[in-house]
């Protein structure tokens, strides 16, 4: 990439595997690009095309891995300190597991607060329900009581309290109807433009990665095997034959 | 929602206010979540039976002093071994000339020592080893588990005695060895509870957030494991009552003069065939708090088994 | 040609603490031999309406409806050993994950070709044979080490592969497709559909394809259900899903990001509490006659 300094997330020759010696499943092979802070990429691929581990990785979920992998500049080692954390979060693929089923929305955010040492709690929970259009009266339910859609809202809620630069985005829509992913992904891209996020995210969706990302990269088998803006992608211009098939399949599914 | 948190307006009963999906404070929400859970409880006829039963015994432990006929060390020899409705003794008298009924009453704060003591240690201490297993993994599971495995096998009464004929007879030894006995399960339950926590995408969530292990653990992983392990206690108080009676009988457990039902079985197994009440009276006394707790406990499981509960 | 199943104000209700809660409201349709597309969001009932035909409605749920008439026979006053008849061999349903209805300890093979004896008291050999056959229609290319495999070892596009053969293997009049693609990546959805596709049109049967996905249905589908809360509120035909008039239906079409028609901001669906009123649309066609 051209400015050196100025990086969000940069990823060179990475490679994450699963086990060790004959056991060794090769997860993630050779892998990189980058992302400008400001921008968003989205990562598209099938289930077991990796996509997902590489999110895993940058967080530190997937421990075993190589390569380069920094993020605002600074190279990623084998332990996330605090600031990692206050500068990247994650929105998980199911609203319905990623809310601990006996904390309140209050809780939930109240606890990401005091682990970063914010003041003012009751002032920023209020900002941040607003933000990601809940009502005040949401903030001491139990997630048995928020549908879907209002359960991923916390879930962003949760993210962005602690004011991160970057937000990974793990297929954070696919569990979702689509009336309700409308208002997600309408919300993401608000709130990407108000806060200045750098997005990383992760979709089977083609049509929800070239809507949200202006870069992509199609994953298939732990490679990336093609690279292309977003108004490459719309033209349908797409080089690898994987990408082809996967424009086709998405397309012709409406079509026909 | 303009409901003031504490007194909840006038058109509002109270149980609108605590079934409201829509709480307005923090102590709303958890106490409706605690009023659902009684909702509940209470339309489990046989679970709220056991609940009355050990509700009952409390409020006996508590006024023993009042409820009891007699002072349950006081010996009439002259009236030895009455039978029940005899002399005024309701349930009859011991070889002593104790009333049995007084004994009996006196003896429900033990068995509570008992019960409440164990209830506090061995899930404690089976919570602490089974959740760390689970969530450290590696060697720390391997060296916890293995040292699990050692005491479950042995048979538990035999370590009981071992430990208490090493430490001495007496309630507390009694306790200690049934603790002893009594954590390997609850710790193979937490660890099986934790391994599938660990990897829900929650416990991802709060690590993301920079949250330590300890405090995953305790706050995150124990508000889970808790009702599974409570569920499991009450219904395993029926054994460790027993447990604690068996000491008693084999006389390594509450030592004379004291009231303890083991110990009072213990004592009337010498007239067992003359004089039926002596061993009869206890052993229904330890009959009907098992059962107590065995009810309570299926009915607790019903409300707070998280494979059941959780949507 | 007559309708093969006519379903008349068909209700599904649970009691909760605060009353009846009526899960789908007295929606009547038919199906002739035909590919019926059931679309809607989760919680519109669209399950439940598959799940209510078969009468496999766990109780505290209740069943009502004028009646389920197959064939001339009302299934709800058949008894529960002439309705386990039905499932399976007249009609079967697919669900959208294969791995929790097929036994994970018993062998694909013996898996299908039990559920062919149980229909048609063949013969071991000829159940084999009849259950390699069906595997091969299913565009399986190895049939007889898929026959010996157990479902662990399978994909969730073979997995659903092997269940649409299990299915069908009874030759029956109707099958109802729960989702059957869901789980399934893209590429993949393709491959299977077609497959049922061909198996369906083949043998003349009638289809109930339930889904939440718009686009599949109004490509795979010959007429459409539009439910909302319980409701049908439009039926269409599936080729003219683009010019649906209720608002809901336009809404959610107009919601899904496509990609070679890139907005700034996706239209949001505005609910409006008068379609909870709306009575349900017929989605009931006179025999012989073709949906407009």
């Amino acid at each position: 990439m051209t400015e050196k300094t100025e990086t969000g997330i940069e990823l060179d020759q990475v490679n994450i595997w699963f086990g060790e010696d004959e056991q060794r499943v090769d997860a993630v092979i050779n892998a990189g690009f980058a992302v400008p802070p400001g921008g968003s990429f989205g990562l598209v691929g099938e289930s077991g095309s990796g996509k997902s581990t590489i999110l895993r990785a940058i967080t530190g979920l997937a421990p075993t891995w190589s390569g380069n992998i920094s993020v605002l500049g600074n190279r990623l080692g084998e332990k996330r300190d605090k600031e990692f954390y206050r500068a990247v979060q994650m929105v998980f693929q199911d609203p319905y597991a990623s809310l601990h089923p006996r904390q309140t929305v209050d809780h939930v955010l109240s606890e990401a607060l005091h682990l970063h040492g914010f003041d003012n709690p009751d002032k920023r929970i209020a900002q941040i329900l607003d933000d990601v259009g809940l009502k005040q009266s949401f903030r001491f339910r139990w997630p048995h009581q928020l549908s879907g859609g209002q359960r991923q809202r916390v879930a962003i809620a949760r993210a962005l309290i602690i004011e991160p630069s970057i937000l990974l985005l793990d297929e954070p829509t696919s569990a979702l109807d689509v009336s309700v992913q409308a208002e997600i992904l309408n919300l993401l891209k608000r709130l990407q433009s108000e806060r200045d996020l750098t997005y990383l995210m992760v979709s089977h969706d083609l049509a929800v990665v070239s809507h949200m990302c202006s870069e992509i990269g199609v994953m298939n088998q732990g490679e990336i095997v093609e690279m292309l803006d977003v108004a490459a992608l719309r033209a349908l211009e797409a080089s690898h034959p994987y990408t082809k098939q996967l424009l086709d399949a998405s397309v012709q599914k409406r079509r026909e | 929602m303009s409901i003031p948190d504490a007194c909840p307006q006038k058109q509002i009963t109270w149980r609108e206010w605590l079934t409201t999906d829509t709480p307005a404070s923090r102590r709303q929400a958890r106490l409706s979540v605690w009023y659902h859970s009684w909702l509940a409880f209470r339309s489990n006829l046989m679970a709220m039976f056991g609940l009355t039963i050990l509700l009952a015994l409390v409020l006996i432990g508590l006024f023993a002093p009042i409820l009891a006929p007699q002072d349950p060390f006081a010996q009439d020899l002259a009236a030895r071994l009455s039978a029940p409705g005899v002399n005024g003794y309701m349930f009859g008298s011991d070889s002593l000339g104790r009333d049995i009924l007084s004994r009996l009453i006196y003896g429900s704060r033990i068995t509570l020592y008992i019960v409440s003591l164990v209830a506090l240690m061995a899930p404690v201490a089976g919570l602490f080893v089974g959740t760390a297993a689970g969530y450290l993994g590696g060697w720390v599971d391997v060296v916890l588990m293995r040292i699990t495995d050692i005491f479950l096998a042995f048979p538990r009464l035999v370590l009981a005695l071992a430990f208490v004929s090493a430490l001495g007879a007496g309630i507390e030894n009694a306790v200690l060895a049934i603790v002893l006995t009594a954590w390997p399960p609850y710790a193979r339950i937490a660890r099986a509870e934790t391994l599938t926590i660990r990897n829900a995408d929650f416990i991802h969530a709060i690590k993301l957030q920079g949250a330590g292990t300890l405090r995953v653990i305790t706050r995150h992983i124990w508000p889970l494991c808790i009702s599974s392990l409570v569920v499991r206690v009450t219904l395993d108080m029926a054994g460790i009552i027993l447990v604690a009676a068996g000491l008693g009988f084999l006389g390594l457990g509450a030592q004379p003069p004291s009231p303890e039902w083991g110990a009072m079985i213990s004592d009337g197994r010498r007239f067992i065939l003359d004089h039926w009440w002596v061993a009869t009276m206890p052993g229904l006394a330890i009959f009907i708090v098992s059962l107590a707790f065995n009810l309570l406990g299926d009915g607790l499981r019903d409300v707070l088994d998280p494979k059941k509960s959780s949507q | 040609m007559s309708n093969l199943l006519e379903v008349q104000n068909l209700s599904v209700k649970f009691p909760t603490r605060n009353g009846i809660f009526e899960a789908v409201r007295n929606i009547s349709f038919s199906l002739g031999r035909e590919r019926l597309g059931i679309v809607g969001e989760s919680g519109s009932g669209k399950s439940l309406t598959g799940r209510a035909i078969l009468r496999l409605i766990k109780k505290p749920g209740i069943l009502e409806a004028d009646h389920i008439t197959l064939e001339g026979t009302n299934l709800l006053q058949i008894s529960k050993k002439a309705m386990r008849r039905v499932r399976g061999h007249k009609i079967s349903m697919i669900m959208q994950d294969p791995k929790f209805s097929l036994n994970p300890v018993m062998r694909i093979g013996d898996q299908i070709s039990e559920a062919y004896r149980l229909h048609a008291r063949a013969s071991k050999k000829d159940a084999r044979k009849k259950t390699l056959d069906m595997l091969e229609k299913v565009l399986i290319r190895d049939p007889e080490r898929v026959f010996r495999s157990y479902p662990h070892e399978m994909s969730g596009g073979m997995g659903q592969r092997i269940m649409i053969a299990m299915m069908l293997i009874p030759d029956p009049k109707i099958l109802i497709a729960d989702e059957p693609t869901s789980a399934l990546d893209v590429t993949v959805q393709k491959e299977v559909l077609e497959i049922m596709d061909d198996l369906v049109r083949e043998r003349g049967m009638g289809l109930i394809f339930i889904s939440h996905d718009l686009n599949v249905v109004s490509a795979f589908c010959d007429r459409v259900l539009i439910l909302y809360a319980g409701r049908i509120v439009e039926t269409c035909r599936a080729d003219r899903l683009h010019e649906a008039k209720h608002p809901y239906t336009i809404g959610l079409l107009n919601s899904i990001p496509r990609l070679e028609q890139p907005v700034e901001h996706l239209q949001v669906l505005q609910r409006d509490t008068a379609w909870n009123l709306e009575p349900s649309v017929s989605g009931v066609v006179a025999d012989g006659e073709t949906p407009s």
